[in-house]
């Protein structure tokens, strides 16, 4: 039986908040997500010119480099110091931001350009006017899609992965164990295409040649948490290649670890996730000929703009369970008869905060008022590092246009444009604080909440 | 195989009545650990499969959470070694070192928690708890013989009036007590400094299972505002997730007896309730003063 799931969507029209002092002032010290792309604040080297350096000297390079600009930025404002600490102590290592949640600070915008043009990658624009609170967030429309500024064929882009792009920011391929598995598959074919360059190694210059796809990707949509730890997954894997290998044996080699850690996380965990689930739905069960049926009815929320619910309700169905269909705004009419939340998840945060669709922290809250349990499904490869504690720090922000809907021939808010100070906001993602969630199952078993760095640490034990 | 259940269940009972303070699941521990010992098996599989078939009848005898999760936690500690030996007897004789060390570790327990939970036993305390729980009173022994005074109010906890045993042994060790009656939980509650119950099971969310009456004791504390301290031995932490009241499987809700003859179970009344983590402020084990997040850790490390 499929893991019951599900699925939210944003609702979000125009949101009257006064800008409150909650946008996130850029020096803060956010441990930084781990996801692939945006931890490069070193230049990438541009293909087969310069000949290979070794990691460990260029990052030698860059540490020297970094010190001699603290040092020169020390001496120049040390009028406002009192004390003259040693550069080492006064400058921690700072964490930086990443840049998908610095879109309102034009340097960072600018290195990121600079980053881009240097990958040969074109740089995609936001649209229509932003909501205060999110105005450090990318907002991006779908009827520009990035791959119309590429020239074809694209040469430094492999067409798998200009499908792939073009397949996110069309939202093609939505959710998130859809996207990293399209991902994988993509990498797989990129290895099967790729040929080492005379001179290279391949674990090196493999893990550098998808270093442009991923910024690619990037751009067209922003990676998710499971992306991000399939990314980290496959960089490793490269980069443990042993030398000897020949190439033909190092491309299948890297084919079954793909292939493998899609059965182990995505195919098996559903598997194992629903064996667990299925303890928790324990109602009266009605022997029916020669199988047992749980008898239970499912109630499907849903909600504009995606309507994903309708996907979940269509497979329930068809598998003959008796099924309700609400829009989120019936939530609490309809809360008194329910007797347990499913909810899915896009991520699991290390503070046991769960990311999820807009929405799910709503069902949450109310559920959590009618004393109602709440479950939440996820796979641990979805689990990551990193801590946040509310929704606006780092979200995605969708298409716009998205909520202007036409009935009857009508299409209201067609010149939203026009009134300047009327923003948008279609927001996709919300997060969900563990007080709120009574149970995670997972494929090693059902946990609270709050034991998320629990796996993370056997996790990484077992790596 | 029938005689051998009821030998088994024999051992089990002279055990129980030998010492009766020792806590059920030691003595269901020291079962298995005879049957270990007297079993003719071929196959370590076969041994692993009538130890557990021997923890499945001594939960038939004594339905308490602890008998079940002390057994799975005695299978997994004798063979969390390695067992590569060729000969099976050595593996068995390995086998059954292991399984003497993890009880001489479990029979250590009490101790240690006492020794943790008495510093929060203040001069002057007033203390509430429910029940009769050998823990609890090992705590009180040892505040009482750290010289200091405190009195206890103890609910008389019907349908066993087990509070009424709790009491006597109290008052042997001179400490003034006080026999209330379950319904006075919230009017008692104003005089009490702080509540602390034992446990029958510690489940992976961090809350407990115990006799009926401690989820209310909970619930008022936490209106009050009263610290609700849980004293359990590590062995009775089980892999458990209940969700509510009703989530609590059948086996463990009534004793064995009723399970056996009774056929519809909706006229019987639970002997036991399930406390969510969010109403309990801390737990007291041998393996530390945790919180109730802090067990979902220990339960991995145990079980894992």
């Amino acid at each position: 039986m499929n893991p019951i799931q599900h699925h939210f969507i944003g609702q979000c029209t125009c949101l009257s908040l006064s800008p409150a002092s909650t946008v996130l002032p850029a020096s803060a010290p956010v441990p930084v997500p781990v996801s692939g792309a945006p931890s490069h604040s070193s230049p990438a080297p541009s293909p087969a010119d310069k000949p290979a350096k070794s990691r460990a000297e260029q990052k030698a390079e860059r540490r020297a480099r970094q010190e001699a600009d603290r040092a020169s930025k020390q001496q120049s404002c040390s009028s406002s110091s009192k004390t003259k600490a040693p550069p080492s102590e006064l400058n921690p290592v700072v964490k930086r931001l990443p840049e998908h949640v610095q879109v309102d600070d034009p340097a960072v915008v600018k290195r990121l350009a600079k980053k881009l043009e240097r990958q040969q990658i074109p740089l995609r624009s936001d649209y229509g006017y932003k909501v205060s609170l999110f105005s450090h967030l990318h907002q991006y429309s779908r009827k520009a899609p990035l791959t119309q500024q590429l020239s074809i064929p694209s040469t430094v882009i492999h067409p798998s992965i200009v499908r792939l792009g073009l397949q996110y920011s069309q939202g093609i391929v939505v959710g998130s164990n859809a996207r990293s598995v399209a991902l994988l598959h993509a990498f797989k074919q990129v290895i099967r295409d790729y040929t080492t360059p005379p001179n290279e190694e391949l674990a090196r210059d493999l893990v550098n040649k998808l270093k442009p796809y991923i910024s690619f990707l990037n751009q067209c949509r922003p990676l998710s948490a499971s992306m991000g730890n399939a990314i980290k997954y496959i960089k490793k894997e490269i980069s443990n290649i042993p030398s000897h290998f020949k190439e033909e044996e190092a491309k299948t080699k890297l084919q079954t670890c793909i292939d493998r850690y899609i059965n182990e996380n995505v195919v098996l965990a559903a598997k194992a996730i629903s064996k667990y689930a299925i303890e928790k739905i324990n109602l009266t069960s009605v022997i029916l000929s020669d199988r047992t049926w749980k008898k239970f009815r499912v109630i499907v929320v849903d909600s504009r703009p995606r309507l994903e619910g309708r996907e979940a309700l269509r497979r329930l169905v068809q598998r003959g369970i008796s099924c309700t269909y609400v829009l989120i705004s019936a939530l609490s009419y309809i809360l008194p008869e329910v007797s347990k939340v499913f909810l899915g998840a896009h991520a699991l945060l290390a503070n046991g905060y769960v990311m999820s669709r807009v929405g799910t922290s709503q069902i949450a809250l109310v559920a959590r008022t009618f004393n109602v349990p709440v479950l939440v499904c996820c796979e641990t490869y979805k689990f990551c590092e990193r801590v946040q504690t509310d929704s606006f720090v780092s979200n995605e922000l969708d298409d716009p246009d998205d909520l202007m809907v036409t009935r009857k021939g009508k299409t209201q808010l067609e010149n939203w444009h026009d009134v300047s100070s009327l923003g948008l906001l279609n927001l996709v993602y919300d997060v969900t604080p563990p007080d709120f969630v009574d149970l995670v199952i997972t494929d090693l078993g059902m946990i609270p909440c709050t034991s998320v760095p629990v796996v993370l640490r056997v996790k990484n034990l077992e790596q | 195989m029938f005689h051998l259940v009821e030998k088994l269940v024999e051992y089990f009972r002279t055990q129980m009545r030998t010492d009766p303070d020792m806590a059920s699941a030691v003595a269901a521990i020291r079962t298995l650990l005879e049957f270990l010992r007297r079993d003719k098996g071929e196959t370590i599989l076969g041994l692993r499969e009538s130890l557990k078939w021997a923890t499945d009848c001594l939960t038939e005898v004594d339905s308490s959470v602890a008998v079940s999760s002390g057994g799975e936690l005695f299978l997994r500690f004798i063979s969390l070694t390695s067992l590569e030996h060729q000969d099976l007897s050595r593996c068995k004789k390995v086998m059954e070192e292991r399984g003497e060390l993890f009880l001489e570790k479990i029979s250590l327990s009490r101790t240690k928690v006492a020794k943790l939970c008495h510093t929060f036993i203040k001069d002057g305390a007033k203390i509430l708890t429910h029940s009769s729980s050998r823990v609890v009173l090992r705590v009180l022994e040892k505040a009482a013989a750290e010289k200091k005074r405190f009195t206890v109010y103890v609910t008389e906890s019907q349908p066993d009036t087990a509070g009424k045993q709790m009491a006597d042994a109290l008052r042997r060790i001179n400490v003034p007590v006080t026999v209330v009656l379950d319904a006075a939980v919230g009017y008692v509650l104003e005089k009490v400094d702080l509540v602390i119950v034992g446990a029958e099971g510690v489940v992976e969310s961090g809350g407990i299972i115990n006799k009926i009456g401690t989820y209310q004791m909970a619930v008022c504390s936490k209106a009050h505002n009263k610290p609700f301290y849980v004293v359990a031995e590590s062995f009775k932490f089980v892999r458990l997730y209940p969700l509510n009241q009703q989530d609590v499987p059948d086996r463990f809700k009534y004793k064995a007896d009723t399970l056996r003859t009774v056929s519809d179970l909706s006229d019987e009344h639970p002997m036991i309730d399930y406390t969510p983590p969010s109403l309990i402020t801390l737990l007291f084990t041998d393996l530390g003063v945790l919180t109730p997040s802090a067990v979902s850790d220990e339960l991995i490390k145990l079980y894992l």
